[in-house]
């Protein structure tokens, strides 16, 4: 590895508790995308939500386009629709008609308003956008409305995503008589991922709110008639009532010690937190299971059980085909560690774990995570592609794991990308991976195993048949 | 929904605006009508184009950013983007657009592959980012000694006050390279229309003009307005050299910078996309005397009359008859793909939202094939594309178009040079041909079809509605809307990453395009059979129910509450 300065011109990372890799002035093939782009994705997993940009109008278009050549499904995103004038008398009255057109529109149940880049550098005061609209417009059955700030210069679409999560949660929850249900915040997984979760939820036959879910409203089937905002989403009745659950689960070792959504519900409701890694691979999914398992009072179901089963199963006969592998994965933070963790299990070795989210926990979390990573795999935090194609171009892996920003790279070191989580627009099907759980570990190990004795088979010059 | 067995009667197009703006507040409604028209081929209807977007209107309009970086300048491959701002912008303009390009040389590097952004923090919100820009020129300066560095502004950067022309300039001179900026942020203008003209001023100012080296052909052309989506670029200028026209500059699809840099020197500027790109025409014929006139390859009918249209401003007899040959030979070659889609699509209704040009360009490849336009629109051109140049001294300029710089050019004391005298002008005008000629979509549309600026999605819901079309084209964020209610929409803006599309070649590529999507059978699955048979239920007894888990249900954790409340799991 090349000895690079850990600091660069124009960069202050004096307040992150970790070396961040990226060394240079500017972001070359950025590996994180911005701060309302989760949001808008959080807020489509609400039941009746509609997602609303305070700023503008080229905002809700990007992120529209963005998500929609991942998902493959319509997301309409509303938008406040700044002007020059806006700029510098501020967007109150483009807030009011915004919203006001929102309302009668799409009559929906809930606006989550997420303030961009050009409404907080004027610094809007939301709380009194919000208030004085609402002090007008008021009226019984009036959508819910929701602010999250999300300016893009502060963190990655991971944090506005979580974020959004978490001010929906504080706008909406309320106390009550306590119940077993289990509340469970996924982070941003798959659709298919989602749709799997609730599909163990329901076999634990533990009631839940899964906060957001849009398993539905972001895949979902040809309609016989057109909805405005698409079925499906975490309703607002099941929002309300997480103030009263048994318990909160979080997926994501990272945001351990960062307030969330779980943390606030333990605080005001002493709604107690068990945070999870993402349950990708077997470690990470036994212990999500434990967990069920304690919850519900019940043993794993024996349908889940056979999938662990046959994962291991799997494993066994696919080991001849990995063991000693090398691979450079990259993506969101907590994304990566469940990747890396997964890996190790099945025998390939990570010599490359990458992101760029700059939470300043990836080194800790990935090694508590993962205790058998080889101390030579390089750990980068913050980075961008170009640091990803040094280091990767260095470290020769076998393969690539992440999503369609590694093309390229793949290409140069002609080495094979398995595609895996966001954004994913150079092939179907991105919604329907399976990341989590043991039917996730098995999709994972399938597609990994494959791709490699694929290429095996392609370059090789004998043209094996039996491999 | 889209293929019905028998076709109802078209509605009226009156009653489709009315269904259309019944839903609207008042004031909604009284923008709306204004840009929702009844057409008029002979005497087009004034329509209220180019206006603000009302908030919470969801829209398909980008950003002056996006017209600008994005869509003008963003194609020309040698030399480097840097986006001056937060990392969004710069990371949703990589790539993201379809506009190919070919290094001319092997071991030239394609800058087009990065996505170079400052990706400013908290900190340079507070205390300015303009070092960090200057560190950021500097370091791709040392990493890959470009030719020319553009840097491009968004929201933050204009509302913060960095000085991005202060810093090119400091730069420019340090460096000893082309460095300019562009002060192209998000919030200016109405639409992504703001930035083709920002953009244009930019690559004038900076590019056009700086090498004299004359170019060796006589029938020498910029394309104008063209940028290579899906390789339409190269359909025409394969086309155009067959016919022996050399194209100096396509502006800006797969282009390069010295090629810009030269484009001054071609005897004529052809022009596809008139909304983004006519100040430019404009620009080069004040300042070095060349002319302008509108063509349009899209389309097979089309093609043959824009290659007449070139060979006529140069003429030549050579010229002419060579045309004719091709023409011959093109028209041949792809007759009977046309005749066998077009005994497939006759009849057959479309609809095209999208851009400043390519809904009125396209309807020409819909005719090829007998398939009629019954509503179109622009999502962000200006009156003079739909009602024609002619309305240009009666257009209004309102504050938001003032905001954008309108150069002053003067003809160029020594490289004027009119490339037609007065009176070879006339001579041509008497034979019936004009220059900076663009009649608009309106003229072309027929009676009675349906205009529809900055179509919303209630209204292109309705439209589907109501017209029931075979196809809408349209882009990316409508396309899903369409498809999920039964109606094929083919993306415009991206080719849905096929083409090309331009010249006769890409015109047989669409044919063969629309006639997959308009006659594929996968919409007749949609209705599943047993709700085709409602009996089956009955006779089951069994209603259709959503397929809904139970315990998501707010019914289901009513239940839950009620049941005696445990402790935490431990």
């Amino acid at each position: 590895m090349k000895t690079l300065p850990l600091q660069g011109p124009g960069l202050d990372d004096d307040d992150l508790d970790e070396p961040q890799f990226h060394h240079a002035a500017s972001t070359r093939n950025a590996c994180k995308l911005c701060t309302p782009l989760g949001a808008c994705l959080a807020f489509r997993g609400i039941e009746g939500c509609i997602p609303f940009l305070h700023g503008s109008q080229g905002c809700s278009t990007y992120i529209r386009r963005y998500l929609i050549s991942h998902f493959r499904e319509p997301i309409d995103i509303a938008a406040s629709n700044f002007s020059e004038e806006s700029a510098i008398f501020g967007g109150k009255s483009n807030f009011e008609a915004g919203i006001a057109n929102v309302v009668k529109g799409y009559k929906p149940q809930m606006i989550g308003v997420a303030t961009t880049c050009l409404s907080e550098t004027i610094g809007e005061d939301m709380k009194r956008l919000f208030h004085e609209y609402l002090s007008k417009h008021w009226e019984e059955g009036h959508p819910e409305m929701v602010h999250v700030s999300t300016p893009s210069y502060t963190g990655t679409h991971i944090d506005g995503f979580h974020a959004a999560v978490r001010s929906v949660a504080q706008a909406l929850a309320v106390g009550g008589e306590r119940t077993r249900r289990v509340n469970l915040f996924p982070g941003m997984v798959s659709a298919a991922d989602l749709r799997h979760l609730k599909e163990i939820l329901r076999d634990f036959g533990l009631a839940y709110t899964l906060l957001p879910d849009y398993s539905e409203s972001m895949d979902g089937p040809s309609w016989a008639e057109y909805q405005k905002l698409p079925e499906g989403g975490t309703p607002l009745d099941a929002i309300r009532a997480l103030g009263s659950s048994q318990v909160s689960i979080t997926f994501g070792r990272t945001l351990a010690g960062k307030a969330g959504a779980a943390d606030d519900l333990e605080k005001k409701f002493s709604i107690p937190h068990r945070p999870l890694g993402l349950p990708i691979g077997i470690r990470e999914s036994d212990a999500f299971f434990q967990l069920l398992e304690t919850l519900s009072g019940r043993t794993t179901p024996r349908a889940h059980a056979q999938e662990r089963g046959r994962f291991i199963d799997a494993m066994i006969d696919g080991h001849k085909y990995i063991a000693g592998k090398k691979a450079v994965l990259y993506g969101e933070e907590d994304m990566v560690i469940g990747l890396a963790s997964f890996l190790c299990e099945i025998g390939v070795e990570p010599v490359v774990v990458a992101s760029g989210g700059r939470s300043g926990a990836l080194i800790a979390s990935l090694r508590a995570a993962v205790p058998e990573l080889p101390a030579a795999c390089q750990v980068l935090s913050g980075v961008d592609f170009t640091d990803i194609t040094d280091a990767a171009t260095e470290a020769k892996p076998d393969f690539l794991l992440g999503n369609s920003k590694g093309y390229s790279l793949a290409r140069k070191l002609k080495i094979p990308l398995v595609r895996v989580g966001f954004p994913i627009h150079d092939r179907v099907g991105a919604q329907r991976i399976v990341h989590l759980g043991y039917r996730g570990a098995q999709h994972l190990f399938d597609a990994v195993v494959n791709t490699l004795m694929e290429h095996k088979q392609e370059n090789s010059h004998v043209g094996y048949s039996y491999l | 929904m889209s293929t019905p067995d028998t076709q109802s009667p078209r509605p009226e197009a009156a009653e489709v605006r009315a269904e259309m703006l019944k839903a609207y507040p008042a004031k909604t409604r009284k923008k709306r009508e204004k840009q929702i028209l009844l057409n008029d081929p002979v005497a087009p209807p004034e329509i209220a184009a180019n206006s603000r977007t009302i908030p919470g209107i969801l829209t398909q309009r980008g950003c002056t950013y996006a017209g600008c970086r994005g869509v003008v300048i963003g194609p020309i491959h040698d030399i480097l983007h840097i986006t001056h701002g937060p990392i969004g912008c710069g990371f949703y303009s990589w790539l993201s657009r379809r506009n190919l390009v070919k290094p001319r040389n092997p071991g030239d590097t394609n800058y087009l592959q990065y996505c170079m952004s400052t990706d400013m923090q908290e900190d340079q919100i507070i205390f300015g980012g303009e070092k960090k820009l200057r560190a950021a020129i500097q370091e791709a300066y040392d990493i890959f000694k470009p030719k020319a560095i553009s840097i491009y502004s968004t929201c933050p950067v204009g509302l913060i006050g960095d000085d991005v022309h202060a810093v090119a300039r400091e730069m420019k001179e340090k460096l000893g390279i082309n460095i300019f900026a562009f002060s192209c942020e998000g919030y200016k203008g109405v639409s992504q229309s703001a930035g083709h003209h920002i953009a244009n001023n930019g690559v004038f100012k900076h590019m056009v003009g700086l090498d004299d080296t004359p170019t060796p052909h006589l029938y020498s052309i910029n394309v104008l307005g063209e940028y290579n989506i899906g390789g339409d670029a190269w359909e025409i200028d394969a086309l155009l050299r067959k016919c022996g026209i050399h194209v100096v500059a396509t502006l800006s699809g797969d282009v390069t910078y010295d090629e810009i840099c030269r484009c001054h020197t071609a005897n004529l500027n052809v022009v596809m996309c008139h909304r983004s790109i006519n100040y430019m025409a404009e620009m080069m014929e004040t300042k070095f005397g060349i002319p302008w006139i509108k063509v349009n390859f899209i389309g097979a009918e089309s093609s043959a009359k824009s290659l007449r249209k070139i060979a006529q401003y140069f003429d030549s007899q050579a010229l002419k008859d060579r045309v004719e040959e091709v023409i011959a030979q093109e028209m041949a070659a792809i007759r009977e793909e046309q005749e066998r889609v077009k005994a497939r699509c006759k009849g057959k209704l479309a609809a095209l939202f999208v851009g400043g040009s390519r809904a009125h360009h396209y309807q020409d490849l819909f005719s090829d094939i007998g398939m009629e336009t019954v509503s179109a629109g622009y999502e962000f051109a200006h009156r003079d594309d739909y009602e024609g140049r002619a309305v240009l001294p009666t257009i209004k300029i309102d504050a938001d178009s003032r905001n954008i710089e309108e150069l002053t050019i003067e003809a160029d004391p020594t490289r004027f040079q009119p490339r037609k005298s007065e009176e070879e002008k006339a001579k041509l005008a008497a034979d019936g041909f004009s220059f900076k000629d663009y009649d608009g979509m309106m003229r072309q549309m027929g009676k009675g079809s349906l205009v529809i600026d900055d179509i919303s999605h209630h209204e292109l819901e309705k439209l589907i509605e109501l017209y029931k079309p075979d196809i809408v084209c349209s882009g990316i964020k409508d396309k899903f809307v369409v498809e999920k209610m039964g109606v094929p929409c083919k993306q415009l803006h991206s080719y849905d990453y096929a083409g090309p599309y331009a010249a006769f070649t890409g015109a047989a590529n669409f044919y063969k395009e629309i006639d997959r999507m308009v006659n594929t059978k996968l919409w007749k699955l949609v209705t599943p059979p047993w709700k085709k048979n409602p009996q089956l239920d009955a006779r089951l007894g069994v209603a259709p129910k959503k397929e809904r888990a139970v315990l998501e249900e707010p019914k289901s954790f009513k239940r839950n509450a009620a049941a005696p409340s445990a402790e935490s799991g431990e």
